[in-house]
């Protein structure tokens, strides 16, 4: 079965920086996949090229094709995006807060989703099945007469997912769904979201830079530094056999299991965006960086099973296969 | 150094013009603004006369210099009177309580419902109409968007932890608000002032339109687009030399305002 | 929402009175005498002192002040002490005059400023966006006399199209009506809604960074669309406080046009009181106005609360 999203060579630019660089990612049918990173890596500005909704100045370019869309997502008009957005392909961002029209009713914009793409016969065909997605995301029926103001964050945030899952999209996209919201309800969100793709079989594409959420959520991993990706794989394997030196300590300085330590730092700050070096973008604050580090570092393996680093951490068990191997 | 704003720049070049052609009609106009020759009545543009004569014989472009003494001496009036009022008001009123806030606020609203021209008009009925009783009309009426502006302004600089720190070392409000709420609503002052200066040009020039701004003889340039007004049809450019420079004025003053609020809050650049 | 009628209703009418008192001892106490000033310095002790009597101008001034009032709330605004005719009669006729104008002004204010200010906001970064920004620059700078000036030497001087100046009651005569209106009410309305544009472009530019638009784009709606169905009642709370000031500013404004083409509504009255130093008169047609201005601002506040839910439940 094809993939569902396929994203070749997306560069990012501004005016003359670049923000992102030759991103190459895919996600599978059904297959939930997470891309992680510090603020500034361009991961939300990866999802906002898929969407087409970047801000102005900012330009794409690369490939982006979406399984059921009969053109590349780059480059195409208004008038086709906007029928791909909300239908194919939806969007969870991260602050709800704002993210809703304070002067229309919750069950109007859940509403709005369907009878934009046609997906109902008609207004009442909407509010009923927008009831209906109201319930999903367990909330009360009287919430369809509220209005933004009257909700909490969380609710707030369940709303957004309503409506970006009116649709059954083939991919999902969440943006940092649960960093805004209270620690007591990012673990029902979450749960939520995994649950709505998964009635759905839609594909989800989630990003975070929070790596314990993405060991919950997801199957597969991308990790971005500097607008490009350095290693991708299966959770469990990124996660206990990291090759990249930034993936390293990235988990180091995240350390998931033990918490008495007191967690070693990856040395020195994020560039401002479009400052990272040439060559490989992480080498002004790795430990390992040698001259040859001035050169980009070749992608190792599979795109969807692969780093890129000149001097990979050693494989700890079951080692990685060979590039062109036999990858299932 | 700051890119220098485009509407600072114009802003800044029209209100220079303005003041320097004030000033040189100090010492030198073409020809006496008040005089009259009956002879050369409504003479079209020549090198004589370059915006020709009105309907005495007078020289339209020493009465538009002049005339602009006039436009700049009752807007520093207004806007000193609105300023001098408004700003105390403004930090007052961010300072007291909630309830004496509220009065000094609902007083600035209910001062709204009497605007410039209204009041104009109503001091011109009670004690005759004046250069004076138009500046301090206009200077009255603009003083709610003076203290409603500084009032805002105070109240962020109240929240400010360098206040707030003064405030629990036991200063007293009146040391407070001289020596750290005043000086940090200078910029809004400023600004304020620019568009305030705006309005009242304009109100000057309904005024004496009206015939409720300064009296003649002393040229103004409202009351020579309400001479000019029966030669529409033979001589339009009576109207249309006062008209611009009242125009170009107030666009003066705008841009200005504009300008300053752009340099002094860059964030807001692309807001107005 | 009740809670904040009730307010709201209570600010009115403390503003009305408040600012009734301030009209009368404006107009009625500062003077001193407005028999004297009827009459002019010249007149007798005795005329003046019998036109005194007359209206009752020797009473105490509270019962001066109350009689004032309790006519007004009957729509009896008294007699002309200059002309000794009813002033309340004159009053409402030349209102429904100066209504009309400041209404049509408006109108036309509002249908340039908002796909003015709307293009202005979207495209304000390309030169079109700039190039319609220095024209209401422009607009904002030239008086709504002036502009009367201008359109009369174009339209009626220049091209004859219309009328100069006059005025017809639209029963009389709705085509010389409407004729006669459009260029008073297109001097007014140019110069608003130039003023107007201003705000409709930054209250629309705020709103196009709001988060709530992306999620509308995001639901697959095309920029525009996204800003007419979510943008545009968002950004209308904001402009419809200035609507509301500006209602003032054009009902006052409306005296001077009014001046420019010779039209017989309020404020060619309040003139002509002025300068045949009819007081009452001139007290009666101020009090009429700031009620308006007054109303304006009460049915704006109602107005906002209908816009904004958020306004709706508890305090603020």
């Amino acid at each position: 079965m094809s993939d569902v999203l396929t994203v070749q060579g997306l560069t990012v630019t501004v005016r003359d920086k670049t923000l992102v660089s030759e991103v190459d990612l895919t996600v599978g049918p059904g297959e939930r996949v997470g891309l992680i990173g510090e603020s500034g890596s361009g991961k939300s500005l990866t999802a906002l090229s898929v969407l087409g909704l970047l801000p102005e100045d900012v330009v794409a370019s690369g490939s982006v094709r979406l399984t059921g869309v009969d053109h590349d997502l780059i480059g195409a008009d208004e008038r086709r995006m906007s029928r791909v957005r909300g239908r194919e392909l939806a969007m969870v961002f991260q602050e709800p807060m704002t993210a809703l029209n304070p002067t229309m009713r919750i069950g109007d914009q859940i509403a709005e989703a369907m009878l934009i793409h046609r997906t109902r016969p008609g207004r009442g065909a909407a509010r009923s099945a927008a009831l209906e997605l109201l319930e999903r995301v367990q909330l009360p029926s009287d919430l369809m007469r509220a209005y933004p103001h009257q909700l909490s964050g969380g609710q707030r945030q369940r709303i957004v997912l309503a409506l970006a899952l009116a649709n059954d999209p083939a991919l999902l996209i969440c943006d940092e769904p649960s960093t805004a919201l209270d620690v007591t309800v990012q673990a029902l969100v979450l749960d939520l979201i995994v649950k709505g793709v998964v009635a759905r079989s839609s594909a989800l594409l989630f990003i975070t830079h929070d790596l314990a959420v993405v060991a919950t959520v997801c199957e597969r991993v991308l990790v971005m530094y500097g607008g490009r990706v350095v290693e991708s794989g299966p959770v469990g394997e990124v996660f206990t056999n990291p090759r990249h030196r930034y993936t390293q300590g990235l988990l180091a300085a995240s350390d998931l299991d033990t918490a008495d330590r007191r967690l070693p730092t990856i040395r020195g700050n994020v560039p401002a965006a479009g400052q990272f070096p040439s060559g490989c973008v992480f080498r002004t604050r790795c430990p390992h960086a040698t001259d040859i580090c001035a050169g980009t570092p070749e992608w190792t393996g599979p795109v969807a099973d692969g780093f890129a680093c000149h001097h990979p951490a050693e494989p700890v068990s079951s080692p990685r296969l060979p590039a062109g191997g036999a990858h299932a | 150094m700051r890119r220098l704003n485009p509407s600072l720049v114009a802003g800044g070049v029209i209100v220079g013009i303005i003041v320097l052609m004030a000033l040189v009609s100090f010492i030198w106009t073409p020809y006496d603004a008040t005089f009259v020759d009956p002879s050369i009545r409504l003479a079209k543009p020549s090198w004589e006369h370059w915006f020709g004569t009105d309907k005495f014989g007078r020289d339209v472009l020493s009465q538009i210099m002049v005339g602009s003494r006039t436009t700049l001496f009752v807007g520093v009036v207004a806007v000193g009177v609105a300023a001098v009022i408004g700003v105390p008001l403004g930090i007052l009123a961010a300072m007291v309580r909630r309830w004496p806030s509220e009065f000094i606020m609902r007083a600035n609203d209910l001062v709204l419902a009497f605007p410039a021209l209204l009041l104009a008009i109503m001091f011109g009925a009670v004690f005759g109409a004046s250069t004076l009783t138009a500046m301090i009309a206009i200077g009255i009426a603009s003083v709610p968007s003076f203290a409603r502006v500084i009032r805002s302004g105070a109240l962020q600089v109240m929240r400010t932890e360098y206040v707030l720190a003064a405030r629990a070392a036991g200063r007293q409000p009146w040391p407070i608000a001289v020596r750290h709420v005043l000086p940090n609503v200078t910029s809004l002052i400023t600004v304020q002032a620019s568009v305030s200066f705006a309005i009242a040009v304009l109100a000057e020039a309904a005024l004496s339109f009206l015939g409720f701004g300064t009296p003649p003889p002393t040229p103004s340039w409202g009351r020579m687009l309400q001479e000019s007004q029966e030669f529409l049809f033979s001589a339009p450019r009576l109207a249309i030399f006062p008209g611009v420079a009242i125009a170009i004025a107030v666009l003066g003053f705008n841009l200005l305002g504009d300008g300053l609020r752009d340099r002094f809050d860059p964030k807001l650049e692309d807001r107005r | 929402m009740i809670l904040r009628l009730i307010e709201r209703t209570g600010v009115l009418l403390v503003s009305l009175a408040v600012s009734s008192v301030l009209v009368f001892a404006f107009m009625a106490v500062l003077p001193g005498d407005p028999a004297r000033v009827a009459l002019g310095v010249n007149a007798s002790e005795q005329a003046v002192a019998e036109l005194r009597q007359q209206f009752g101008l020797d009473r105490p001034l509270t019962t001066q002040y109350v009689d004032w009032l309790g006519g007004l709330l009957h729509g009896d605004l008294g007699t002309s002490y200059v002309s000794k005719a009813e002033i309340g009669p004159q009053v409402f006729d030349r209102l429904q005059v100066t209504l009309l104008l400041v209404l049509a002004g408006m109108v036309i204010a509002l249908l340039i400023a908002v796909p003015a200010g709307t293009l202005m906001a979207a495209r304000h970064r390309k030169v079109s966006g700039l190039a319609l920004s220095a024209v209401s620059q422009i607009g904002v700078a030239v008086p709504a006399f002036l502009a009367g000036i201008l359109l009369i030497m174009l339209f009626a001087v220049k091209l004859g199209w219309l009328p100069a100046n006059g005025w017809t009651p639209p029963a009389q005569d709705p085509a010389m009506f409407l004729q006669q209106l459009i260029l008073p009410a297109l001097a007014l309305g140019l110069v608003q809604g130039a003023v107007l544009t201003r705000y409709v472009r930054s209250a629309v530019l705020d709103v196009l960074r709001e988060d709530y638009l992306r999620t509308a784009r995001a639901k697959g709606l095309r920029p525009f669309q996204a800003l007419w169905r979510h943008g545009l009642r968002n950004a209308a709370v904001p402009v419809v406080t200035v609507l509301g000031l500006q209602l003032a500013t054009l009902l006052i404004g409306a005296v001077v046009v009014e001046r420019v083409f010779v039209i017989p509504g309020l404020g060619s009255l309040l003139l002509d009181g002025v300068s045949n130093r009819d007081l009452l008169l001139v007290q009666d047609v101020v009090m009429v106005l700031v009620i308006a201005v007054l109303l304006v601002n009460f049915l704006v506040d109602l107005l906002y609360v209908a816009l904004d839910p958020r306004l709706r439940v508890g305090s603020r």
